[in-house]
């Protein structure tokens, strides 16, 4: 089953390469695009969204969803070297790991006969018990205590076929490990104007190793009228080191949506990063006041060559191929609007 | 300045001028401490600052250092970095009053020192630490002797400076009969704020590292190895989203690696007589820092290990974790000799000179190619056997590792299924013999704070960890020691308690057994007991975990006592364990001590009651 779904998972990324004519460099990476689990995706009419087809879809993160329990293979005495790890063959040869026996290591969910963590602690709590200090004066760690940063993903300035235009994405958090407030803020700014922003609030939760849940409100404004979505989601980082962030919203008279980012990093050396982006925008129902179609409306495809004089600190240069599909596509060639660019961007990108 | 290793990655990375530091980086305090005192060296003066006696006063200050060229504010005690040698007796009852004139809270902690808890020095567990402009007198009978050291116990001030060691001189006298006896304590010093260290870490846990995967390496093993082979070789990393090069979370390239406050270019240098014995106490106070310590063209035979004598080993080279103490007899017989403490990472390293004068200096060696994590520190007793995707070092891994074989012919009767976390015994008679090798990971270890678990531990001590496998120099392995006069008590254990080593690396969330501390609830020793504790690492790093209060005894796989330690380093995929007296009631630390994993939530309270 794990083979027929890497096939489908590839097959997926190569009919993306194709319908968005990117770079050979995604092919190289022979992974999924990842992450998404559609039973988290309240409000997403799945029939009304062209190429959504499941079987489509990619790269579920198998290892961590919940309720499949790799790890616990019944009848398997660990502790004896002579009993084989199932998934372990073929490991021999110098071929790498088999997907099976990484998912064992990670992921999946406790067996019922898991070890209790408080199992000894005899009843006394942090709190209570003998030579216990009041509780205002007990010692507290980091695990206790709320970080945060501002990460500037994209600050650039894009050169287009009608005039330069500024463009930003950003993200920002507070909070701790598992629960955390995130900020999010995408746009361009042409002609001395706001032409279209994208803003969320979410509450950011921890769920599975390498993922987060996100649930909260976005607003679109820009030169046509303003939307409001409720919004749900998940971010995180994919097998092969794959940085997802996948979206679904609910707004106003029915309206739905649903964005994909995925990001890559190639170190080229230790500072000097290749970084291909691949941005997806469903919606659900036609929106005339802002040109969209129902279906799959847009696409970007991007490949950005940074140097990090700091790890904070990295200017870039690179290209972008953004088009519209779809219904999208055909009402942008009626009102006379390009349906097909290639951009130039040139920019900066820090966190601190 | 002297540049990096060439063939070395971290070149293009590095920050030169870190590495080397000033030379004049650790004068701003007078030279340091040179521990020389008449009890061992008659000969030779000391010049650095040892405190002798039962009373001592100690003032905890900020002070203005500059080893990088750049001043900032460290936290010193008595105006030095590291603090003053504290030069005790066994037998003797100290009184140390501690002062704090710093603008926040502070306390001392006497690591390794056995001693009632309120006396312990961790604000929170043992009492509410230091305010500004208060005195604390600790008062203690020493029980014990060898080399110990102190630092504080709150936030990050032992990052900062707030460190010393400690010397406990026999109730007899000096059992190990030396000509010069000097203190090397290996730290290391960022000019950074730590808890911006720590929240870079919080955003990109790979911050620190400059030896990161590239397509530049993975280009050149293809033309060396075959594409097929370079891309099978980073298969399970990038599936599993891990890091072959994860060696240090913290590296040269924000740190200045220290030896007794002495930056490399600064050269601490200790002096000898040629023909004399000479005792180094290594002490390892780096915050994040494993030390591979070793003495170009001298062997070392190391002699007292955690402040407790072992029968002597000689070795080429010995690898130094945060809170560990090594003490080594050397015999020079040059004129002069590199004592070299590079980073478990290898960007960058401490360095002092052994010199029979002042302003003698030895070559200073390059620094180890950076190798990458191993299938064993990966999976295990599983990577043993896995020749196949060996990606260096691992041969001489092949015996021992095993060993949980022999233990289940040694328990016979014993169901695998069951309740084994703490298993009574009496039913079970000679079961305690040895560790359990059945592996049960606790239930909060399958959520957001883990990222892997390992199911086939190692549980073979020989093996001196990454970086120091096959390198040609004989390094000391874990089995190699072995106390001098058998554990403190001749009971076996009567239950057994299991903890996990976990942690997140992407989240950077350190943990046991997938619980940060503020989530977590204490460990309970029945007073008087002796149990057995097993420490199965569920991470890819190794983690010096020190239990206060108590001796942590540790055994081999077949049960077998090896030695006494107060912090046992446990290797990635590695199960250890030892056995404990829980002789002292109260309530302990119990943590990792690196210090960022331990403030992360890798910390666990006992409570003997």
């Amino acid at each position: 089953m794990n083979a027929m779904m890497q096939v489908k998972r590839l097959n997926v990324v190569a009919l993306a390469i194709a319908a968005l004519s990117i770079t050979p460099v995604w092919a190289q990476a022979q992974a999924p695009m990842p992450g998404m689990d559609h039973s988290k995706m309240p409000g997403m009419d799945h029939s009304k969204m062209p190429g959504m087809d499941h079987s489509k879809m990619p790269g579920m993160d198998h290892s961590e969803m919940p309720g499949m329990d790799h790890g616990a293979v019944p009848g398997m005495d660990h502790g004896s070297p002579s009993a084989p790890q199932p998934g372990m063959t073929g490991m021999g040869g110098g071929s790498g790991m088999t997907d099976r026996s990484a998912m064992q290591m990670q992921g999946g969910s406790a067996p019922p006969d898991a070890r209790d963590p408080h199992a000894n602690s005899g009843g006394h709590t942090l709190d209570s018990g003998p030579y216990v200090l009041p509780s205002t004066q007990r010692i507290r760690l980091a695990d206790e205590h709320n970080f945060g940063a501002l990460l500037v993903d994209r600050l650039e300035r894009v050169d287009a076929r009608d005039g330069n235009a500024t463009a930003y994405e950003a993200q920002a958090w507070f909070g701790r490990d598992y629960d955390r407030l995130v900020f999010k803020a995408e746009g361009d700014i042409a002609n001395g104007r706001l032409q279209e922003a994208r803003t969320e609030l979410l509450w950011g939760h921890a769920i599975a190793t390498f993922w987060n849940t996100q649930l909260g409100m976005r607003q679109d404004s820009g030169v046509g009228p303003n939307r409001e979505w409720l919004a749900f989601g998940v971010q995180g980082l994919a097998p092969y080191w794959f940085e997802v962030d996948a979206t679904a919203y609910l707004g106003n008279n029915g309206r739905t949506a649903m964005r994909l980012d995925a990001e890559y990093e190639l170190l080229l050396t230790q500072r000097l990063v290749l970084q291909p982006r691949l941005e997806l925008n469903w919606y659900g129902k036609r929106d005339t006041a802002l040109n969209l179609g129902s279906g799959l409306a847009e696409g970007t495809a991007g490949l950005r060559m940074r140097y990090e004089f700091t790890r904070q600190f990295a200017p870039y240069v690179g290209v972008e191929w953004a088009r519209k599909f779809g219904e999208t596509e055909d009402m942008a060639r009626a009102s006379g609007e390009t349906t097909k660019e290639t951009r130039w961007v040139a920019g900066v990108r820090f966190w601190f | 300045m002297k540049r990096l290793d060439k063939n070395c990655p971290a070149t293009f990375y590095s920050r030169r001028e870190f590495v080397q530091g000033l030379v004049a980086g650790g004068a701003l305090f007078g030279l340091q401490p040179l521990i020389n005192g008449a009890w061992a060296a008659p000969t030779g003066g000391g010049r650095g600052t040892v405190l002798s006696g039962t009373e001592f006063n100690l003032s905890i200050e900020s002070k203005q250092v500059n080893f990088t060229g750049a001043p900032r504010i460290a936290t010193t005690i008595n105006g030095t970095l590291p603090g003053p040698t504290l030069h005790w007796r066994q037998g003797t009852t100290v009184t140390i009053r501690v002062t704090n004139r710093l603008a926040e809270a502070t306390s001392i902690h006497w690591h390794g020192i056995i001693l009632p808890y309120q006396m312990d020095g961790v604000p929170g567990i043992s009492y509410p630490g230091i305010a500004p402009g208060e005195t604390f007198t600790y008062r203690f009978k020493v029980a014990q002797s060898g080399t110990y050291w102190y630092h504080s116990h709150t936030g990050f001030q032992e990052q900062t400076g707030l460190y010393g060691a400690i010397i406990v001189e026999p109730a007899g006298g000096e059992t190990i009969r030396v000509d010069r006896d000097y203190v090397v304590q290996l730290s290391d010093w960022t000019d950074e704020d730590p808890m911006r260290v720590f929240t870079k870490l919080k955003v990109h846990s790979d911050y620190y590292n400059v030896n990161r995967p590239t397509a530049a390496d993975f280009l050149r093993d293809a033309s060396r190895k075959g594409l097929r082979a370079a891309r099978d070789e980073r298969q399970m990393w990038n599936e599993m989203r891990m890091s072959p090069t994860d060696l240090a979370d913290i590296s040269a390239y924000t740190y200045t690696f220290l030896m007794n406050g002495n930056t490399p270019a600064g050269n601490w240098t200790g002096i000898f007589r040629r023909g004399e014995r000479v005792r180094l106490r290594f002490i390892g106070s780096g915050t994040q820092s494993f030390f591979d310590v070793r003495i170009p063209g001298l062997k070392m035979t190391v002699v007292h290990v955690d402040g407790q004598d072992v029968e002597p080993v000689t070795v080429d080279e010995f690898r130094c974790g945060p809170g560990e103490t090594y003490d080594v007899i050397v015999e020079p017989q040059e004129e002069a000799y590199t004592i070299f403490a590079q980073s478990m990472d290898r960007t960058g390293y401490a360095r002092g000179t052994l010199a029979a004068r002042e302003g003698l200096s030895a070559t200073v060696p390059e620094l180890d190619r950076v190798e990458w994590l191993s299938m064993t520190d990966m999976m295990g007793a599983i990577g043993v056997g896995m020749a196949g995707v060996d990606q260096g070092g691992m041969s001489g891994m092949s015996h021992g590792g095993m060993a949980m074989d022999h233990s289940q012919h040694a328990m016979p009767g014993m169901a695998m299924g069951g309740a084994m976390a703490e298993t009574k015994a009496g039913a079970m008679g000679s079961a305690m013999a040895v560790p359990s090798s059945q592996v049960r990971h606790a239930r909060t270890e399958y959520g957001p704070s883990v990222d892997m678990r390992v199911d086939m531990p190692r549980t073979n001590l020989d093996d001196p960890g990454i970086g120091l496998r096959d390198n040609g120099r004989r390094a000391l392995t874990l089995a190699d020691l072995h106390a001098i006069g058998g554990p403190l008590d001749a009971r076996g254990p009567e239950r057994e308690i299991e903890l996990h080593l976990t942690g997140n690396m992407e989240r950077y969330a350190w943990s046991l057994d997938g619980l940060e501390f503020g989530n977590s609830t204490p460990v309970h020793f029945r007073h008087g007991e002796r149990l057995r504790v097993i420490l199965h690492n569920d991470t890819m790093m190794t983690h010096p975990m020190h239990l206060h209060g108590m001796w942590s005894e540790l055994e081999g796989p077949d049960g077998r006592f090896q030695a006494r330690r107060h912090t046992i380093p446990v290797q990635p995929a590695q199960r250890v364990s030892f056995l404990v007296t829980a002789d002292a009631p109260g309530r302990w630390a119990w943590h990792c001590h690196l210090l960022y994993h331990m403030d992360a939530g890798m910390f666990r309270e006992v409570v003997v009651a």
